[in-house]
């Protein structure tokens, strides 16, 4: 995981946008919910539990999501409407047809009257199965378009947020917690579109409704009306039964996304729970998180439980009233068994798409909500801006005049307004402090003035903290300046092309990030290197031998985060995957601080050797602690608390710097005091290993 | 003493999934979830009963039409409306039985869920595995939360409505069965084909949405890269190859899904179409019946209705049972995680405590291998009084975390033992070794909170005051009072919002506080600048005066100042003795060290 810092310089957040907690639908649609399971990160979404789950105007909102939808996928999801459509009217034609058969064919019939046969019968099946395989291919299709509707458009803004993702500046990533931007890209999408599953069936039950309708007022006007009124009926409670279901679905979903953050922030620090016996803790903290999910899916369990059997009884309890009316209109002889029939047939058929309308509309609120996320990250402007100037040939010298840099303190920006202060670890000591979080923004770098010459060799000395690692991240513009400017063979870096820096500037981080990816992939990131390079640069960084005993050599994959590699081992990577790139700027950010003293002198060497005869010496930003490392440099910067506050040769600054003598040489000192207070036959120990030399 | 039985060669890993069938694994599930079985068996009744109560419209249709309409007296409104109230009353009490199944089925799985996530929860935390490989952490987590899920959703969803549908099937045929055995077998004629349909179907499906779950994990591994991932991506102007990447992954994804959506239309119309083809064959041979006179119009339309009763239940099969699949892969998964032997099992109160006072460390015939990786270590003896100041030399991945991860029992070894105190590490109870045996990892990892919640955790129960000591006692006020909010400053996720130094800072306070008899510093300090460093080897010197410490550090001060050197080269330990005597000896050591202080003091 690469240290995050610094926000940029140009306030990014887009306009106000929805407050509220990921949505999840109660079930998912028909296709089980694809991020229930086998999926290796859930998204953090602890900050997200416990506020209101619709906004105002959120339906509303909603509505826009489809249009947008609607406008993504025009003409997949006019086919899908289409093929609704013919569903709707095939169902609701099918009670029709029935009522008919009933009427027309099978009453006579079964009454024994002349001029209706068994053919009618056979006829009447013939028009039933025609109508069944009719619906049935409508089905299939609406089916298969509406997943497809849903799937393309879910595929399209992860595409987009991946996009957006690359996109944006790295002071823009620093201020968002990874998790909830991987949950936006998996469960926010997920949630914005899940709507687009039920949506053509809804309008197919539009359709459908509409057909049954004049189906039953063709059989019989009042009994119709009876039956008709049960409709809105059925809507309005579904609509009253999500309403009331939604916060709850919401909130249980919320505290799911806590026990799944738990688990891996736990998971995750292993080490540290193993080591200090916190099992125990933990187990009580995860335990205490699972059993507020499941009072909260209990509460889901209990609306449902009061709500599912109400709306379910409603046809049950029309189709009763309509018989009571039928049978009192069929004594006065207005109607016959065949409507009464229909309009009972009718309302059983219609019961459960009429629930899925319902569904659809209370599907809404989470649509825009979900979406409210993505767009607040689609919109986020903080774009790093790059002019028209090309890198200038030859040796690149590194300059910086007045920078200063502050990184937020802010836990992270929420892609919802507002914040949940997250629950506590540890009891007594963890009181907060006022303020503290509180969006300061501490200058990490007040000022900085810098020079590094094309083809030289500076070293970057400072106490821990002082800023190195802030000023590295600069020279490769992986940061812009809140104010000064940082230039590149003279020129300002916000100037530059874009694509002018990587394949001539590279950093060599402090920790190394490692791609789930073979070993020559995490060297060559995608850029064509030929094999004598990759060969060099492997030896150079002294990674050949280990490379080559593993079991597929360079082939190898080396899975998530590298854990497989030992940590001198991951950085010897990051070091390969520098110098085949043969850069004429190299930043080393205390680079070779698992890699052992024999070997470092050697890559350090190799490092500062130019790529080709009579090519121009690479320039080389070190940050660096050992004398010999910082031998080999030219001059030395000197940190302090966010300043370079001097800068010359090392003996230069051994003179006129104690602060840097005292860091420089701690260990010379702390050997040497050691030896004053040890017997003899120790004290030898440091002049042999002088002599030696 | 005989050292208890090694774990497999190769360290842990999870249990294969059992083979176990559908009905095994839910029984195996349930015997584990005393909670969720409790009641059961009364709230399957109720909602059998509940299905019952579905019938009622078609068996009122039916006495309507038959005795209410069409009656020998010709309409019988009186007769109809008593039927309609029967039916209305019928109708009542069911919502209400399955308002009773709703909520004693979700108190009971919810109750046992609870408990199934903090048992596996706890058990993940016991394997070494967790520990070794970050790609088998996403698995670990996905076993205690969405496997977890996926049991839930189906036992409240699914698994009542297949219990339910099966009953409802079973009523709703016999109904029909006593109608009209030949209207039954009509119906069964059309619907049999259906289900087989759906049964041959639903592996396909299963494994077409199990490759959609497997694809879905490969983009949100490709999206992770362009979060995680961001400062090498755009240092290395990589984005063009993980752009590509993460499109491949998002258009499989969308292939798959859209395939599995067709296997699922598929399946799920060819129950449409039987659901409209039995409705017309009912009618053909119903009218036929008719004119024998085998059959009355009542008998028909309550057919017809109650057919509208089967499709459901059919359609939804298809589905239902693909849900049973995941639920059963995914208990299968937790059943497995929780049949893994615990590697690193608390031998609790058999255990013993370890002594009083200083402990001395020896290590016998240690051996140590990665699973499905070579031996990191082998033949390891070591011996070290009580009181020593080890430290561990070699070069890059020649097992030096190994040993340390070895000498703090976070993992156990493949051959021989570490015995500390004089009871082997495996019998030493956890809390007592936690309490004595504290390490600082080469990666230190913070919790998000602040500095001040970090340091607290290296023992429970720790105060403020004492966080403000051992802050002072290593000489770190001043850096803490440098910190924007003091002990108060929020370290960020994985306390990226410190720079390199300052997190090892917080994990050797952490460390402190635990105030060990045994600590083992894993390059606790290799981003912490030498002034520091210096300063907090001189203070942990004296806070440790007395009691055992093992450091690995490339930096070579720390072996000059040891009791004992120990250098470890590919997986063995190839010297030990004290600093002078090494360099005298001229060795491995020798070469290490020369090149250490020549870069310590430069020539020229
Ligand atoms: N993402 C961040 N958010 C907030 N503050 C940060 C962040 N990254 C670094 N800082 C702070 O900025 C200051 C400088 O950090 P930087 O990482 O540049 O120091 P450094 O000199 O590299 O230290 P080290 O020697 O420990 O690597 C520190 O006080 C640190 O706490
Ligand atoms: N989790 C793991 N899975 C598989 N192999 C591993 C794992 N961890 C380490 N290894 C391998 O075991 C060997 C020893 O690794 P170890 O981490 O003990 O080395 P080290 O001496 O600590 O090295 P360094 O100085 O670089 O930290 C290495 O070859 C490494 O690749
Ligand atoms: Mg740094
Ligand atoms: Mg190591």
């Amino acid at each position: 995981m690469p240290r995050r810092s610094a926000p940029p310089p140009v306030p990014d957040r887009a306009a106000a946008h929805p407050p509220g907690p990921a949505p999840a639908p109660p079930r998912a649609a028909g296709a089980p919910s694809e991020t229930t399971a086998g999926v290796p990160r859930q998204p953090d979404r602890r900050r997200r539990a416990g506020r209101a789950p619709h906004p105002p105007g959120a339906t509303r909102r909603g509505v826009r999501v489809v249009v947008r939808g609607a406008r993504d996928e025009p003409r997949v999801l006019g086919l899908a409407v289409a093929v609704s459509a013919v569903y709707g009217a095939g169902t609701a034609a099918a009670g029709w047809l029935l009522g008919r058969t009933t009427d027309e064919v099978l009453t006579p019939l079964f009454a024994g009257e002349p001029g209706v046969g068994r053919v009618d019968a056979l006829l009447a099946g013939l028009a039933l199965t025609a109508v069944a395989v009719v619906t049935a291919v409508a089905v299939a299709l609406r089916r298969m378009v509406a997943g497809r509707v849903f799937a393309n458009l879910q595929a399209r803004y992860r595409r987009r947020l991946a996009h957006q993702y690359l996109r944006l500046p790295i002071a823009w990533h620093h201020r968002h917690p990874a998790g909830q931007l991987l949950a936006n890209a998996s469960s926010d999408v997920e949630a914005s579109f899940m709507i687009f599953n039920p949506l053509p069936m809804a309008l197919g039950v539009v359709v459908m409704a509409v057909v049954a309708a004049v189906a039953m007022v063709a059989a019989d006007p009042v009994l119709a009306l009876v039956g008709l009124l049960s409709l809105p009926a059925m809507v309005v409670a579904n609509i009253a039964y999500q309403r009331a279901m939604s916060p709850r679905v919401v909130r249980a979903q919320a505290l799911r996304g806590e026990v799944s953050a738990m688990a891996h922030e736990s998971f995750d620090g292993a080490v540290v729970v193993k080591t200090l016996g916190r099992e125990g803790a933990e187990t009580r903290r995860f335990g205490a998180a699972a059993d507020r999910l499941r009072a909260a899916n209990v509460d889901v369990g209990r609306t449902r439980g009061a709500f599912d059997p109400a709306v379910e009884a409603l046809p049950g309890l029309a189709s009763l009233a309509v018989l009571a009316v039928g049978a009192v209109r069929a004594a006065s002889g207005d109607v016959g068994v065949g409507a009464v029939f229909t309009v009972v047939y009718l309302l059983a058929v219609l019961a459960s798409p009429v629930r899925a309308f319902g569904w659809v509309l209370a599907e809404l609120p989470r649509s825009a909500v979900g979406f409210g996320r993505v767009r607040t990250v689609l919109d986020a402007r903080g774009r790093t801006t790059w002019g028209e100037s090309p890198l200038p040939a030859g040796g690149l010298s590194l300059q910086m005049r007045g920078v200063e840099l502050a990184h937020s303190r802010e836990t992270g920006e929420d892609l919802d307004a507002g914040e949940v202060a997250p629950r506590r670890r540890d009891g007594e000591a963890g009181t907060a402090a006022p303020g503290s979080g509180a969006g300061a923004r501490v200058p990490a770098l007040r000022g900085v003035d810098l020079d590094v010459p094309a083809g030289s060799t500076t070293a970057l000395v400072g106490p821990t903290g002082s800023g190195k690692s802030t000023l590295a991240s600069l020279a490769v513009r992986l940061l812009d300046p809140d104010s000064g400017v940082v230039r590149l063979g003279g020129v300002d870096a916000r100037e530059l092309r874009e694509g002018s820096l990587p394949s001539e500037v590279a950093l060599v981080p402090q920790s190394t990030f490692v791609f789930d990816d073979t070993v020559r992939e995490n060297i060559t990131l995608g850029a064509e290197v030929d094999e004598g390079r990759l060969r060099g640069a492997l030896e150079t960084s002294q990674a050949a031998e280990f490379v080559d005993a593993l079991p597929d050599g360079l082939e190898t994959r080396v899975g998530e985060r590298g854990t497989s590699l030992s940590g001198g081992q991951r950085q010897r990577l990051a070091l390969a995957r520098a110098l085949v790139r043969d850069p004429r700027l190299l930043v080393l950010d205390d680079a070779t601080s698992a890699v052992d003293p024999a070997v470092e002198a050697e890559i350090l060497t190799a490092l500062r050797r130019p790529s080709a005869p009579g090519a121009p010496r690479p320039t080389v930003l070190l940050v660096a602690y050992r004398r010999a490392t910082i031998a080999l440099a030219d001059r030395v910067a000197w940190m302090e608390r966010g300043r370079v506050v001097d800068e010359g040769t090392h003996e230069e600054l051994l003179e006129r710097r104690p602060a840097y003598r005292h860091l420089v040489t701690a260990y010379e000192e702390a050997a040497l005091a050691a030896d004053d207070g040890r017997s003899t036959g120790a004290g030898a120990a440091p002049a042999v290993a002088g002599g030696r030399r | 003493m005989s050292a208890p039985a090694a774990p497999t060669p190769g360290g842990t890993r999870i249990a294969r999934e059992a083979g176990d069938g559908v009905v095994a694994t839910v029984r195996r599930g349930l015997a584990l979830s005393p909670l969720m079985r409790r009641g059961l068996l009364g709230t399957l009744l109720l909602g059998v009963l509940a299905t019952a109560g579905r019938v009622v419209v078609p068996l009122a249709t039916q006495r309507t039409v038959d005795a209410g309409i069409n009656g020998p007296d010709g309409p019988d409104p009186g007769l109809v409306l008593r039927i309609v109230l029967v039916g209305v009353v019928v109708v009542v009490a069911t919502a209400f039985v399955s308002y009773l199944v709703n909520r004693r089925l979700f108190t009971a799985t919810e109750a046992g869920l609870a408990e199934l996530r903090t048992t596996a929860f706890r058990r993940v935390h016991d394997l070494s595995a967790l520990t070794q490989s970050s790609e088998q952490r996403g698995s670990l987590v996905s076993r205690v939360t969405s496997d977890v899920d996926t049991i839930s959703q189906f036992l409240q969803f699914g698994g009542l409505l297949l219990v339910l549908s099966l009953g409802q099937v079973l009523v709703v045929s016999v109904i029909i069965g006593v109608t009209s055995w030949q209207l039954l077998l009509v119906v069964l004629a059309c619907f049999v084909p259906v289900v087989a349909f759906g049964r041959w179907m639903q592996p396909r499906v299963s494994a077409a949405y199990s490759e959609v779950r497997a694809r879905v994990g490969r983009v949100l591994g490709g999206v992770s890269e362009t979060v995680v991932g961001a400062d090498t991506i755009r240092a290395y102007g990589a984005e063009t190859r993980t752009r590509a990447r993460v499109d491949a992954a998002v258009e499989d994804q969308r292939r798959a899904q859209v395939r599995a959506q067709t296997l699922v239309a598929t399946s799920f119309s060819t129950a449409v179409l039987g659901a409209g083809v039995v409705v017309a064959a009912v009618v053909v041979v119903g009218a036929l019946l008719g004119v024998d006179g085998d059959l009355t119009l009542g008998q028909l339309t309550a057919v017809l209705l109650l057919v509208q009763l089967l499709t459901g239940p059919v359609q939804s099969l298809t589905e239902v049972l693909n849900e049973l699949q995941n639920a059963v892969a995914g208990w299968r998964r937790v059943l497995a995680l929780l049949d893994t032997p615990v590697d690193l099992a608390d031998p609790g109160e058999d255990g013993r405590d370890l002594p009083e006072g200083p402990l001395d460390l020896r290590v016998e015939g240690l051996g140590y291998a990665y699973p499905g990786g070579r031996p990191a270590l082998s033949d390891v003896d070591l011996s070290v009084p009580a009181g020593t100041r080890v430290a561990v030399v070699g070069r890059t991945g020649s097992g030096k975390t190994t040993l340390a991860r070895l000498l703090t029992r976070l993992q156990d070894p493949v051959s021989g033992r570490v015995v500390l105190g004089g009871e082997d590490l495996r019998r030493v109870r956890s809390a007592s070794l936690r309490g004595r045996v504290a390490m600082v990892p080469q990666e230190g990892f913070l919790f998000e909170g602040t500095v001040r919640e970090n340091v607290a955790l290296g023992r429970e129960g720790s105060t403020t005051e004492d966080v403000h000591r051992v802050v002072d006692e290593l000489g770190l006020t001043s850096w803490v009072e440098g910190l924007p909010d003091g002990l108060d400053t929020r370290v960020g996720q994985r306390g990226e919002a410190l720079s390199a130094g300052e997190r090892q800072l917080v994990a050797l306070a952490r460390a402190r506080l635990a105030d060990p008899d045994l600590l083992v510093l894993d390059e606790a300090t290799s981003a912490v600048d030498p002034g520091l460093d210096v300063a907090i080897g001189a203070a942990l010197e004296r806070l440790m005066a007395g009691r055992t410490s093992v450091t690995i550090a490339h930096r070579m001060s720390t072996a000059e100042r040891a009791d004992l050197v120990v250098v470890v080269s590919g997986g063995r330990i190839t010297e030990t003795g004290r600093h002078a005597d090494l360099v005298v000896a001229d060795g491995h050591y020798a070469e290490l060290h020369r090149a250490w202080s020549s870069q310590m003091s430069p020539a020229g």
